[in-house]
């Protein structure tokens, strides 16, 4: 707000003396983007987020660099050893290297994450588009469609499809991708219905753009906002929902190096070994902690009230 | 029962209003308007019944020509530029009669996508709310430049010099600095010019502001409207001025179609209505703008609200709220008189539908 407040008067109303004038320099200019990511950085927590973000993805790009040992390698000579100069988070019952597991988990967790949130935007977005700009009966089948899914808790929808498909990474995307997607829908909905009745919609019309040249340019990207920031803030969420499914014995195959897993094996060490659900737990809300705070920071940056 | 008396009327009166409005028209009238809109009904249906917002609406325009339709809130004004232009909401909207010949083809008649090729191309319309009117996310370079990569299937780097020659001819200053701000990053006078820029690229043959100075400056609002009517010129377009500002008008339009209740209730060249108004409703209009010779005074207001469309009165719509209403007025629906002097001279381009259009102008 402050930015746009200083800035010198804009576009005078005096066309004639300010064109005959040459073109004096003007002060730099913040294009909209350039303004979005201006208040972006102004918020601290934000930028934390997106270090973690980024060290997240870097630790899921160069795992086998970085981790000191073969995340599946067994030491039997050497289970349960605290953490210590060699084993940094020491090593878990089979004595497979812990900090080496959670590095190799950050990749599934990361995957995983995306890969749902992906689905669930990609049909969340092409129903929710279906719904908003049709209207109507589309709209109602759409919304209907979205209810029953919102009314399944996503934890217990999830157990019920893996238990029939098995365990496995492609299971646990698609199951939390099909119980994501109404969210994201209704939220696109909703804000296709506001943008679509906005004048430059009109304005377009009457200029002769066709009805998917609309969609496309005018009412999608002024509507993404909301899915966008739900987006974000869930991939943490998802991580969080995968953990969980793979702590329950319903996610990925226990031999997989996945942050569910080894909580759900350190549970058995709590009081003992505590360093065994210390970790993992500290990786999960970091990086659910990551998400949510480069969320926020989207959502203000992106809110049109504070322009 | 109203619809009985609409044919009434075109066949009663003999003289439809384009006929009237076109003998004022320059050049004699030899080749086709660009634009007739002939006995054109657009009705809404609501949750309380039908509402006729538009009954029986017929004006012409040609090529170089400005219309200035005038009229309140509600009186049909926009809607019949809406039908024109192909974009009324629908449902609920509807156009239930009548014809929109453009260049002598009724354009109603069209497919969807024919009508869509014509809008931006060969017709083109300014909203009121330029500010809202350009899409946020977009350069105004960009959305200038659409027009000539969508309809012309220019290139990139063409639909950008194209756009910065645009917004030099609508003396945007910097264009070449300023191609790719956005809209947020102008004043209101410099959208509303970008609106213009970007309804003109194409050089279409028919314009519809649809009161594109209301939502500016008054400083700004002499500024648009001199470019807008500059432009016109320049490149000969037929030219359709919604608006409910007499004011506004003076200066840029040929002709005059007052509106009310979905009904033309005069026409006239544009300096005529001024000196003698041929209707009551008029005649309220120009007295009720605000005088500098008059201070003091308090101003005049046309007494009552413009009518609810889904209940029209009977007779003239007018009735209820005209000073000089009889007991004829509020049966019958007075039809579009031809006006003439006292002996009985053509006024070329008048018409009147009240039932006292002579007391009125020459009493």
């Amino acid at each position: 707000m402050s930015e746009l407040a200083t800035s010198p008067a804009i576009g005078d109303e005096n066309p004639v003396s300010s064109a005959s004038a040459p073109a004096e320099p003007r002060p730099k200019q913040l294009s909209q983007w350039g303004e979005i990511r201006h208040r972006f950085v102004q918020n601290k927590l934000a930028v934390v987020g997106l270090f973690i973000i980024a060290a997240l993805f870097l630790t899921a790009a160069f795992g086998e660099m970085l981790a000191p040992f073969d995340p599946a390698a067994q030491d039997l000579e050497n289970t349960l050893a605290s953490p210590n100069g060699t084993h940094w988070m020491g090593t878990d019952a089979l004595g497979r290297d812990m900090f080496s597991r959670l590095i190799a988990g950050t990749r599934v967790a990361m995957f995983v994450g995306l890969a749902s949130i992906f689905f669930a935007v990609l049909i969340g977005v092409a129903l929710g588009a279906i719904a908003g700009y049709f209207a109507g009966f589309a709209d109602t089948l759409v919304m209907r469609i979205a209810d029953v899914f919102l009314a399944f808790p996503l934890m217990i929808g999830a157990v019920v499809i893996i238990l029939v498909t098995g365990r496995g990474i492609t299971p646990v995307i698609i199951s939390l991708a099909i119980f994501s997607w109404a969210t994201v829908s209704r939220l696109l909905r909703s804000s296709i219905l506001s943008v679509r009745e906005m004048d430059y919609v009109h304005a377009a019309k009457a200029l002769g753009a066709s009805g998917w040249r609309i969609v496309r340019t005018h009412i999608l990207p002024n509507s993404m906002t909301a899915v966008l920031v739900y987006a974000t803030f869930n991939v943490g969420t998802t991580i969080v929902g995968v953990a969980a499914l793979s702590f329950l014995g319903a996610g990925v195959p226990v031999d997989v190096p996945e942050w569910g897993n080894m909580l759900a094996a350190g549970q058995g060490f709590i009081g003992v070994n505590d360093y065994l659900w210390v970790f993992p737990s500290l990786f999960v809300v970091v990086t659910v902690l990551g998400f949510a705070f480069v969320g926020d920071g989207l959502r203000d940056a992106l809110d049109p009230k504070l322009r | 029962m109203p619809r009985d008396n609409i044919s009434k009327q075109d066949e009663g009166g003999g003289v439809t209003t384009s006929e009237i409005l076109s003998v004022a028209e320059t050049g004699g009238g030899s080749a086709v308007p660009l634009l007739e809109v002939d006995n054109l009904q657009v009705e809404f249906k609501t949750r309380d019944g039908v509402a006729k917002a538009v009954n029986g609406v017929s004006y012409s325009v040609s090529a170089g020509e400005t219309l200035a339709v005038l009229g309140e809130s509600g009186s049909g004004k926009s809607v019949t530029a809406q039908a024109i232009m192909g974009i009324l909401d629908s449902p609920p909207g509807r156009v239930s009669g009548g014809e929109v010949r453009f260049h002598g083809k009724d354009i109603l008649k069209m497919s969807d996508e024919e009508r869509r090729k014509l809008r931006g191309n060969k017709m083109a319309m300014i909203f009121q709310d330029a500010l809202s009117s350009l899409n946020p996310v977009y350069s105004v370079g960009d959305q200038l430049g659409e027009m000539f990569r969508v309809h012309r299937g220019a290139s990139k780097k063409d639909a950008k010099l194209k756009a910065i020659e645009l917004m030099d001819r609508v003396k945007i200053p910097a264009a070449k600095a300023r191609v790719g701000d956005y809209p947020h990053q102008f004043s209101g006078g410099m959208r509303q010019r970008i609106m213009i820029a970007m309804a003109l690229a194409l050089e279409p043959d028919l314009i519809i502001a649809d009161e594109p100075t209301t939502a500016l400056d008054v400083t700004v609002q002499a500024q648009v409207m001199d470019l807008l009517a500059e432009l016109q010129r320049e490149m000969n377009m037929g030219l359709i001025l919604i608006t409910h500002d007499l004011g506004v008008v003076a200066d840029v339009a040929d002709k005059i179609a007052v509106m009310y209740a979905g009904r033309i209730v005069e026409t006239a060249p544009v300096h005529e209505i001024y000196k003698r108004p041929s209707h009551p409703y008029t005649r309220g209009l120009l007295d009720s703008i605000p005088r500098l010779d008059q201070k003091g005074q308090e101003l005049y207001a046309i007494k009552g609200l413009p009518p609810n469309l889904l209940r029209i009165p009977a007779g003239c719509a007018f009735s209820p709220r005209c000073p000089k209403a009889q007991d004829i007025c509020r049966t019958e629906i007075p039809v579009l008189h031809p006006v003439t002097e006292q002996d009985g001279t053509e006024l070329p381009g008048r018409g009147s539908a009240c039932h006292f259009w002579k007391e009125q102008i020459h009493g």
